[in-house]
């Protein structure tokens, strides 16, 4: 049976981890790919590598990073952030990277998702979408969240899948960094109209957070960054404590 | 041991080269006929379309050549698919290794598959020492039905070949390279071969 996934998402700068992590049996915790060997060990399904740096090499930086996580790194990773062209695509997945996540660049050139799915499958081409809530409708915003735009979540979701994404990971802005629990009423909305995964992203805090996500939200897969980085919640535990729950995960 | 990836432009070919580096072994990646011929193991990979990838093949006659081996070869994934007969991903004729032909997931599940699934009844000295169940990492829309050359079997809607084998030629549609201990294990077992 295929189980639902639990993905932590690093956050890189110039090639390093950053937002404090806390580690401690890591000798250097701003090491991504010490860091991601050490998810992988603890039973992660997949990584998320958010690029944030603003520098002119970031191209070749990030490439560099791909490359050492590929090399020691046994589970699936998608990398994303910055990527707008077909060029970038291709450096990333020939170094080793299993997916790449795009996401304004989408929103301002949608046949994008067309080029990357004919090319290299949809299997690799994950659609990030950011939303919230403006006045009881969910919109698209950009630039990590910072932009709004008028376009309809549902209607945006619908048309990437159509162009031949072959994942959305939907990060909810009114819920990220609540640590109050996903959206999983847009989640479940998305879930049932769509016919890709969807990963949950946005407002992780407990256990029970995740439970929910998958099965009032439907999510496929949750994603979360600081609870993992801090340890409030250990990948053994989780996964321990929802296939306690019934749900199917990989142990 | 000469272990050779097939190079032919379809492929996450570096994580496989790493997995195997991982594994205390350098394997070499080439679109050399004469070189795959050659080698004591041969890697078959593949991503993306089938069209495509078998085009790719016929533009570097491979598509005559792999049928032709004798050592042991693995196909992953699209190159496992790419060894049945036929696929419905483009209509795409295969390489008529495997007697049987590739469907799409049709069934109102979400498609791709995408995730860890588990394997089951597993006869093949390919899974010794793996666990009834044990979990692989799969991607893929496209699925080969169970058949006669089946050695493993997963179910995402049907229950489909995860695994299959006749004679010297072996297929996974999983990832072994992205597959954790699990998968490395599969690799080590195909180098034992």
């Amino acid at each position: 049976m295929l189980t639902k996934r639990i993905i932590p998402c690093l956050d890189i700068k110039n090639g390093r981890t950053v937002k404090g992590i806390n580690f401690v049996d890591l000798k250097d915790a701003g090491d991504p790919v010490e860091l991601a060997a050490a998810y992988a060990r603890e039973g992660a399904d997949e990584l998320v590598f958010l690029d944030i740096s603003a520098t002119e090499e970031r191209r070749k930086t990030l490439a560099e990073l791909v490359l050492k996580v590929a090399e020691k790194v046994n589970i699936p990773f998608t990398v994303g952030g910055g990527i707008s062209s077909v060029e970038d695509v291709d450096i990333l997945l020939q170094n080793g990277a299993d997916k790449i996540s795009i996401n304004s660049s989408a929103v301002k050139n949608p046949d994008l998702i067309n080029k990357l799915a004919d090319k290299f499958g949809s299997q690799c081409v994950v659609v990030a979408i950011d939303a919230k809530q403006v006045n009881g409708k969910w919109k698209v915003h950009l630039v990590g969240g910072k932009v709004p735009t008028d376009i309809d979540l549902f209607e945006w979701a619908a048309e990437v899948e159509q162009r031949g994404a072959g994942e959305i990971l939907f990060t909810s802005m009114d819920h990220d960094g609540t640590k109050d629990g996903f959206a999983n009423e847009a989640l479940s909305r998305l879930s049932v109209s769509l016919n890709i995964p969807i990963i949950a992203s946005g407002g992780a805090g407990n256990i029970d957070h995740f439970a929910d996500t998958f099965t009032t939200g439907k999510a496929d897969a949750a994603l979360a960054a600081s609870v993992f980085h801090f340890k409030e919640i250990g990948i053994h535990e989780l996964k321990s404590s929802l296939k306690a729950k019934g749900i199917p995960v990989r142990i | 041991m000469k272990l050779v990836i097939i190079n032919y432009g379809a492929g996450n070919i570096q994580s496989i080269k790493f997995a195997f580096e991982r594994l205390g072994y350098t394997a070499v990646l080439s679109d050399d006929p004469d070189e795959i011929a050659a080698a004591d193991k041969v890697i078959f990979p593949g991503v993306g379309a089938a069209g495509s990838a078998m085009e790719k093949l016929k533009a570097s006659a491979l598509h005559t050549l792999i049928p032709e081996l004798t050592q042991p070869v693995l196909g992953i994934c699209l190159g496992m698919q790419l060894m049945c007969n036929y696929s419905e991903e483009g209509n795409t004729q295969g390489l008529s290794i495997f007697d049987v032909p590739v469907r799409r997931f049709n069934q109102g599940q979400k498609v791709p598959q995408i995730g860890w699934n588990n394997i089951e009844q597993l006869s093949s000295p390919l899974f010794k020492g793996i666990e009834e169940g044990s979990y692989i990492y799969m991607v893929h829309s496209y699925y080969v039905p169970l058949c006669e050359q089946t050695i493993a079997r997963s179910e995402y809607g049907p229950v489909y070949s995860a695994a299959l084998r006749k004679d010297n030629f072996y297929g996974v549609q999983f990832h072994p390279e992205k597959s954790s201990e699990v998968g490395e294990n599969i690799l080590k077992n195909f180098l034992a071969l």
